[in-house]
């Protein structure tokens, strides 16, 4: 007993310490380039980045000792709102701006300037399912739709039996699960739904489960628990916090599909820009119907907002450098690895970074 | 013969008394001020939400009293719920410390019951996810095959047994130390000339408790159930945790899709709230407040008018 109990303590004291200067050849590895920025930078807005913004911030500030960013994930609304009255140098934000925010003023930036959106975050939401003897499943949005809006009330339902030759499926109740708070991922869920379905989903869509139908729980992680306990569960979550759980194929087109990073950003990839917008806003017009192969259309796409011209020149230096940082290689492979986003593509990056170095 | 002149008494007034009356002054002064203020913020954050246009409110409503009666209904009918389950069991538990158990049982049973107290609605919350859903879910099941036509248990049964009967269960459990120690504390003080009279009349221990205890205890029992009411309208974070919202009107208990309260969905929904939506989850707020108001004066009178029949006077 004695020796166990001496043996686990000497293990711990080892992993500790392993873990410990592990992580100090970490930071020493990213404080090798010396930095002459100084200061501090507040940012505010989309909760989903939060996890991503975390990662990102505590690698910035290793590699720039003398500066400070504060992300404070009040939502996506009132992020907008903080940047706009100057509270904040850059907000997160589910959205692009609007045309009538980008209408108003915004404090932090120089009089004549305005404010641009830059997508450097995004994030597939999948469907996960728990059903006896099921591992895999097909599944098209008109479909979908009926689930959530309890059209479809048993697991062998014709309509799914259809989309699924290969499998037995149970005859079971379907239990579908949604985010009872609200929540951007319920919004970008629910604009699919409505944008392939617009028959079976006639509800616009919008942070709240729009429908007095299925489980609402709160948190992705009370919808990923739920659907691992229940039987016969079907929620939809960041693709990140799937775990263990399987995990539904969507139909494009004619071929069913897979969720994966780079199918995901895939999808960014070939949705349009919103036009009209200033030059080095990139607003995305996300193309939830598109047919194009390999491509993922549940996506949660989520932007920073940054000034175009900031009035004071050592705020805008400080943006520029820690968004090109979120937007480099490392960063968008550090959000993936942290908060399990997906990479954008090479050539929107190059976007992003022409956008980042008209900033003044 | 006059009679002598009264005297005037007058007691000497010490500095220790005039600093003490100040202070209970200041004391009963300050709940006061804090509730008038709580109440004014109340009004001024909720008047741009009764007054906005329906559009601007979360979901697609015709007014805000659409947004905020399932609010409401699912408030009370939560409560009413869980004072059903609680007030019958904390009655029996009392009895039995005050008038059956052993002495030495009665007293580690009551530190038992004080203990519940302790327990974190946070964990509460995780309990019922965790253990107490699960579990009753199979129980539900059968309950809507064997009585699915009654309204109350009709289907479809929820898959996850997170209804609110369940949070009614997780509800009860917390209101049933306070209800408990209150009841516990009454019945004890129970004239013991009626309890004897009642015995010599040949009355058995329940007569006795049927005869005497009971009347006696009758509005003590009512601002204890009234005490447990008001914690339950306010329940939070269990609520919130446990059950499985909807903004609908319906007394199904066993469904997927459950009325959800005003604190829960306070809490649920504040954290991603802008613009008018906050405004909006404020006057639900306010609805709150009033609720509870309204429920305490009826308690007061319900007290009041039972007071004179009761054998307490």
């Amino acid at each position: 007993m004695k020796f166990t109990r001496l043996g686990s303590t000497v293990l711990i004291a080892a992993v500790t310490v392993a873990g410990l200067s592990s992580c100090a050849a970490n930071e020493m590895a990213q404080g090798v380039s010396h930095s002459e920025l100084s200061g501090t930078v507040d940012g505010a807005g989309a909760s989903s980045q939060g996890s991503a913004q975390e990662t990102w911030i505590a690698a910035f500030q290793t590699a720039h000792h003398q500066v400070t960013i504060n992300y404070d994930p009040t939502g996506s609304g009132a992020g907008r709102k903080t940047f706009a009255a100057g509270g904040a140098a850059f907000a997160g934000s589910d959205s692009a701006l609007s045309e009538a925010e980008l209408r108003g003023t915004f404090a932090s930036c120089a009089p004549d300037s305005s404010a641009i959106d830059l997508p450097v975050y995004i994030a597939p939401i999948v469907l996960i399912f728990n059903v006896q003897g099921v591992t895999e499943l097909n599944l098209d949005a008109a479909t979908i739709a009926a689930i959530f809006t309890a059209e479809l009330t048993r697991w062998n339902d014709p309509a799914i039996v259809r989309l699924n030759p290969e499998q037995t499926m149970p005859d079971l109740p379907i239990t579908a699960v949604h985010r009872s708070d609200d929540s951007g991922t319920t919004k970008n869920f629910t604009d699919y739904l409505h944008a392939n379905a617009p028959a079976a989903w006639d509800a616009e869509p919008a942070d709240g489960f729009p429908f007095p139908t299925g489980e609402g729980v709160q948190g992705t992680a009370g919808v990923v628990d739920t659907v691992k306990n229940g039987v016969g569960t079907i929620g939809y979550v960041d693709a990140s916090k799937a775990g263990s759980l399987d995990v539904a194929k969507i139909k494009v087109g004619e071929s069913f599909v897979t969720y994966s990073a780079e199918a995901a950003a895939a999808a960014v990839d070939a949705s349009p820009l919103i036009e009209g917008r200033e030059p080095g806003d990139i607003a995305i017009d996300l193309d939830r119907t598109s047919t194009a192969a390999g491509v993922y259309p549940i996506v949660l796409v989520s932007y920073l907002i940054a000034c175009q011209r900031y009035s004071d020149p050592a705020q805008a230096a400080l943006v520029r450098e820690y968004l090109g940082y979120v937007a480099s290689p490392e960063g968008q492979a550090r959000a993936a690895e942290f908060a399990g986003s997906a990479p954008i593509s090479a050539s929107l990056r190059e976007k992003v970074q022409k956008s980042l170095d008209s900033i003044r | 013969m006059s009679a002598p002149a009264e005297l005037q008494i007058r007691s000497t007034q010490r500095i220790g008394d005039r600093i003490f009356s100040r202070a209970t002054v200041f004391a009963g002064a300050t709940i006061l001020v804090i509730l008038a203020s709580v109440a004014v913020f109340l009004v001024a954050e909720s008047l741009p939400a009764l007054v906005a246009d329906p559009s601007e409110l979360p979901g697609t409503q015709t007014s805000f009293w659409s947004y905020a009666a399932p609010l409401a209904f699912g408030t009370v009918w939560a409560a009413i719920l869980a004072l059903l389950i609680a007030v019958p069991l904390s009655i029996g538990v009392a009895l039995f410390i005050s008038h059956y158990a052993p002495r030495k049982l009665a007293q580690s049973l009551g530190y038992v019951v004080d203990l519940l107290a302790a327990v974190p609605s946070v964990v509460y919350g995780l309990w019922g996810i965790g253990v107490l859903a699960p579990a009753l879910q199979p129980v539900y099941s059968v309950m809507v095959n064997a009585m699915g036509f009654i309204p109350l248990f009709a289907g479809p049964v929820s898959g996850t047994g997170r209804t609110i009967l369940t949070v009614a269960v997780v509800l009860a459990v917390m209101i049933l130390p306070i209800i408990t120690a209150l009841c516990r504390e009454i019945f004890l003080q129970t004239p013991k000339l009626h309890e004897e009279a009642a015995l010599a009349m040949g009355a058995t221990r329940w007569e006795v408790i049927k005869l005497a205890v009971l009347p006696f205890g009758r509005p003590g029992i009512i601002s204890a159930s009234m005490l447990g009411l008001g914690r339950a309208l306010g329940e939070t974070m269990a609520v919130a945790m446990v059950l499985s919202p909807s903004a609908i009107i319906s007394f199904a208990l066993l469904q997927s899709t459950n009325p959800t309260t005003i604190a829960a969905n306070i809490a649920l929904n504040f954290p991603e709230a802008h613009g008018i939506g906050v405004n909006a989850l404020i006057a639900s707020g306010l609805v709150l407040f009033v609720v509870t108001l309204v429920v305490n004066m009826i308690a007061r009178l319900i007290i009041n008018r039972r007071k004179a029949f009761s054998g307490a006077n």
